[in-house]
């Protein structure tokens, strides 16, 4: 028994542990999402951060020490911000055709969607810290990590908060979406994966990509788009204010 | 061998925009200013068609990448105690206002959508 403790506390303390740990978790998190059918509520990155959460509390491995191995996998939000590129390029046509359309919906969408989080946050007596860093938290992670810090927020309250609007985008947008009979078929599959994201970035627009081909299409579309325009006129908007 | 191109392309263009970024001391992050960059560069096939591959793989786990970020939120647990339903309806109320000012701004406005919403009221 004690052999097993000092194998455990050597293994757990190496990168490796953190590493093997999320992607066999995630693995296992989307082979039941996929066996269910792919509801909503079954979503692989909740169900991945809980279990993984729930795993270091019983095994006392702290935060940073599972970070050093899971910063391999979270390294890859760079270049893949980098690759949203492709979609983009994909629709550039599209783009071009429906551009008024569609930038404007990332604006207004984008806008209201940060200067709701703000104003409620702030009507909700919460922290200004906190305030600050709801802004950017429809833009992907990283990204919004980087506004955050531009902006007079907390980079990792950012990152957390982008999780969990990912999240609620993911579980609940398809129930809104009929709500506001926007169909589930043809330009309303654009419509919704647009939506997706650009107000639940990344997490949305990995739920759109597992539904549809085009309300995925657009969602990477919109993620970049939102990506790049919230980068550029936030900290502006704040140099303003 | 063409998704590893990819990467290194992705990669070097992520730099350019790190760099660049940071001796002008631009707004824009690194990885954003990359995004432009390659999406200047995929006209060249030499960059597109390795892009597109590791573009493609590093897309369809997008979520994956997610993780270790979001495991982050139990090092804010006491924030989250003390504020954390208010957080959460923020985070909730804004989401759907964002979903739903986008969908309805590109699904609804002038033209088509006018004569469909009369018809659900």
């Amino acid at each position: 028994m004690p052999r097993f403790v000092e194998l455990w506390v050597y293994l757990s303390a190496t990168p490796l542990f953190g590493l093997t740990a999320t992607l066999v978790v995630y693995l296992l998190a989307q082979a039941a999402y996929a066996r269910l059918g792919s509801p909503p509520w079954a979503n692989p990155v909740m169900w991945s951060v809980v279990a993984l959460a729930c795993l270091l509390t019983a095994t006392g491995v702290d935060y940073p020490s599972y970070f050093a191995g899971a910063q391999f996998i979270h390294f890859l939000l760079g270049p893949a911000v980098v690759a949203l590129a492709w979609p983009l390029w994909l629709r550039r046509a599209e783009l071009r055709a429906r551009g008024m359309r569609v930038m404007l919906a990332a604006l207004l969408g984008g806008g209201a969607a940060a200067a709701s989080a703000v104003g409620l946050a702030w009507a909700f007596g919460l922290p200004p810290e906190v305030v600050l860093s709801m802004a950017p938290k429809s833009v992907t992670a990283p990204v919004a990590m980087g506004i955050a810090e531009k902006i007079g927020g907390v980079p990792a309250l950012s990152a957390v908060f982008a999780v969990i609007t990912g999240m609620v985008g993911a579980l609940t947008g398809k129930y809104l979406f009929d709500l506001l009979r926007v169909p589930a078929a043809g330009e309303g599959w654009t419509a919704r994966g647009f939506a997706l994201g650009t107000a639940s970035h990344g997490i949305g627009a990995a739920r759109a990509l597992q539904v549809n081909a085009d309300a995925g299409a657009y969602a990477g579309l919109a993620l970049g788009l939102q990506v790049v325009l919230a980068a550029l006129l936030m900290p502006l908007v704040f140099r303003l204010l | 061998m063409n998704g590893l191109r990819g990467l290194a392309w992705l990669l070097v263009f992520q730099s350019a925009g790190e760099l660049i970024s940071r001796a002008l001391a631009l707004p824009l992050p690194g990885p954003v200013l990359g995004l432009v960059f390659v999406l200047v560069a995929l006209r060249w096939p030499v960059v597109r068609e390795p892009v597109s591959e590791c573009a493609h793989f590093l897309l369809t786990h997008l979520s994956l990448l997610f993780v270790p970020v979001g495991v982050g939120v139990m090092t804010h647990l006491a924030l989250l105690t003390q504020y954390g339903l208010r957080i959460l309806v923020v985070i909730a109320l804004s989401t759907w206002i964002g979903l739903a000012v986008t969908a309805l701004v590109l699904y609804g406005l002038p033209g088509r959508a006018r004569g469909r919403k009369e018809e659900a009221r």
